[in-house]
């Protein structure tokens, strides 16, 4: 079948650096509108360094990151937030010193078309009761990953760069982010996940990338994930 | 008259309100560090000197345009602000990623060369400032005479801490400076130009010192060195405070200043050592500083 349009976001040859470590070997993918792709491999791999350098965190890169028409690769991150690009780091990077209002409402609007707070405390219902909690980081591990994802959907960003939400939570909370993650494709929604997880990402993901010492080195839709099932247990060894 | 513990009562208030107008001077410039140290991470040692630039800015606008001490409060900290903001993009945002060290070398260096400038064109005798018409005289308060100079000192240095605090605690702004002290690189991702926000945080830092400088003009002698003398005390305050807190820098600055004016009137021998043997005290009971967070 011939894809005719082009894709929202193309990754290429991308390559990045902290000091002195060549970290990205050229990387390369891409993710379409609407679609939820996840990028699984073990750690060190070179996923939460490659959602960086989409985001421009890193020391240095190069190649090429395209977004809806703009290249990225020359921006800044703030640049690159207002083009519409958002991010749940890793380590969720809730402030202590906001109070949950405020880390909720810290990240300014670039796009129209964000989710209204309603909206989002429908998703997110425990987040409505913890408003008035003074800090950030006094919320539970799973009340801060809701909150981390919760504060970019009202940007109006399109693209939303997830970094295992699910890391370290209970099962009954890796649940609810997997809902929330469905939820967030039918409001249309474009997103890329990283996942050392795969049960989970088995259960969002459109399509799949592996990656191993800094390059993508397979890529796979769902529906073809049980013919590489044996594959993939070995690259994640698990 | 009466007495208290056998002091004069009319001493014992004259000393406190020395030590509410010194802790006013305290207050204004370790608020100004503490933000300018959450943000740059840099000991911005070129304060002293940028309080007596507003001074002598304050000094200079009257001398040459004629502007005088009400629009002067203005006009000087926004001056010697921009200048801060110049020396922030050509020099300071080059450090941030060093050591301390760097950042207080540079910024000793600075203070070393504005200070040799000033003293070089205007000597190091002082100049004299007019107190502003409105404000000379004084009240009688029964107990004591209050200059109203002083007390306007006290009021207005105490609503420019308050606001400030207001402003970096209470309002959106002001969250984006506490978030961007914790995670610059996490606040710059969402579409915030952390940058541009640094080099405003600094020349607003600097205002406040370069204000504190224009209402100590009147008081004191405009003085190439009467920033150095005040900035060792100040540092003091800053470290017993605790780096990067903004309540604990205006509270700290003003309990230090009445404490130091009460040990001239019980103790005089002390009053010039007494802040820092608080430091060396705080020191080795809470490292961090009385309201600092560890680190």
């Amino acid at each position: 079948m011939l894809d005719v349009c082009a894709p929202l976001l193309a990754v290429e040859n991308l390559q990045a650096w902290y000091g002195e470590s060549h970290i990205l070997h050229g990387v390369s993918f891409d993710v379409h509108q609407g679609e939820v792709v996840t990028l699984l491999g073990r750690n060190g791999a070179g996923k939460t360094t490659t959602l960086k350098s989409i985001m421009g965190i890193v020391g240095l890169r190069e190649g090429s990151v395209r977004f809806e028409t703009r290249e990225l690769i020359g921006l800044a991150s703030n640049q690159i937030a207002r083009a519409g690009i958002a991010l749940c780091p890793e380590e969720r990077g809730i402030f202590a010193s906001l109070t949950v209002e405020e880390n909720l409402l810290l990240p300014p609007v670039v796009k129209q078309g964000g989710l209204p707070l309603d909206v989002i405390f429908e998703l997110f219902p425990n987040l409505k009761e913890r408003l008035g909690s003074s800090q950030g980081t006094k919320l539970s591990g799973g009340e801060q990953q809701m909150l981390a994802i919760a504060r970019i959907l009202r940007t109006g960003a399109r693209l939303l760069l997830l970094d295992e939400p699910t890391e370290g939570l209970a099962p009954v909370i890796i649940q609810q982010i997997g809902k929330t993650i469905r939820t967030l494709k039918q409001q249309g929604f474009t997103i890329l996940l990283v996942e050392q997880n795969f049960r989970f990402a088995s259960t969002v993901a459109d399509r799949y990338y592996v990656m191993e010492n800094g390059r993508v080195v397979e890529g796979f839709a769902s529906s073809e994930l049980d013919a590489n099932l044996d594959k993939l247990h070995d690259y994640l060894g698990v | 008259m009466f007495e208290i513990f056998g002091i004069p009562s009319q001493a014992l208030f004259s000393q406190l309100l020395i030590g509410l107008i010194n802790g006013s001077f305290y207050a204004l410039l370790s608020l100004g560090l503490a933000v300018i140290f959450g943000m740059l991470n840099i000991i911005n040692f070129t304060h002293g000197a940028q309080y007596m630039l507003g001074a002598f800015a304050a000094f200079l606008l009257l001398q040459y345009t004629g502007i005088g001490y009400w629009p002067a409060l203005i006009v000087a900290p926004v001056l010697v602000g921009l200048i801060g903001m110049a020396i922030e993009r050509t020099m300071l945002q080059w450090l941030y990623k060093l050591d301390h060290l760097y950042g207080l070398l540079l910024t000793f260096g600075l203070a070393l060369i504005i200070e040799g400038l000033a003293r070089n064109y205007y000597g190091s005798a002082g100049l004299p400032y007019q107190m502003p018409e409105a404000l000379v005289g004084g009240y009688d308060l029964g107990f004591m005479r209050l200059p109203i100079y002083r007390a306007w000192v006290i009021v207005a240095s105490l609503t420019v801490c308050l606001a400030t605090w207001f402003v970096i605690e209470r309002t959106r702004l002001g969250a984006y400076l506490r978030a961007a002290t914790e995670n610059p690189a996490l606040v710059r991702a969402f579409g915030i130009n952390v940058p541009r926000m640094i080099t405003f945080t600094y020349g607003f830092g600097v205002a406040l010192a370069a204000f504190a400088g224009v209402m100590a003009a009147p008081i004191y002698n405009v003085s190439p060195q009467m920033g150095s003398s005040l900035i060792i005390v100040v540092f003091a305050v800053v470290v017993i405070g605790g780096m990067g807190s903004i309540m604990g820098a205006i509270v700290t600055g003003f309990g230090l200043g009445v404490i130091e004016g009460l040990t001239k009137v019980f103790f005089p021998e002390a009053s010039n050592t007494v802040i820092f043997v608080i430091m060396a005290i705080v020191l080795l009971v809470r490292p961090a500083g009385l309201f600092g967070r560890r680190a």
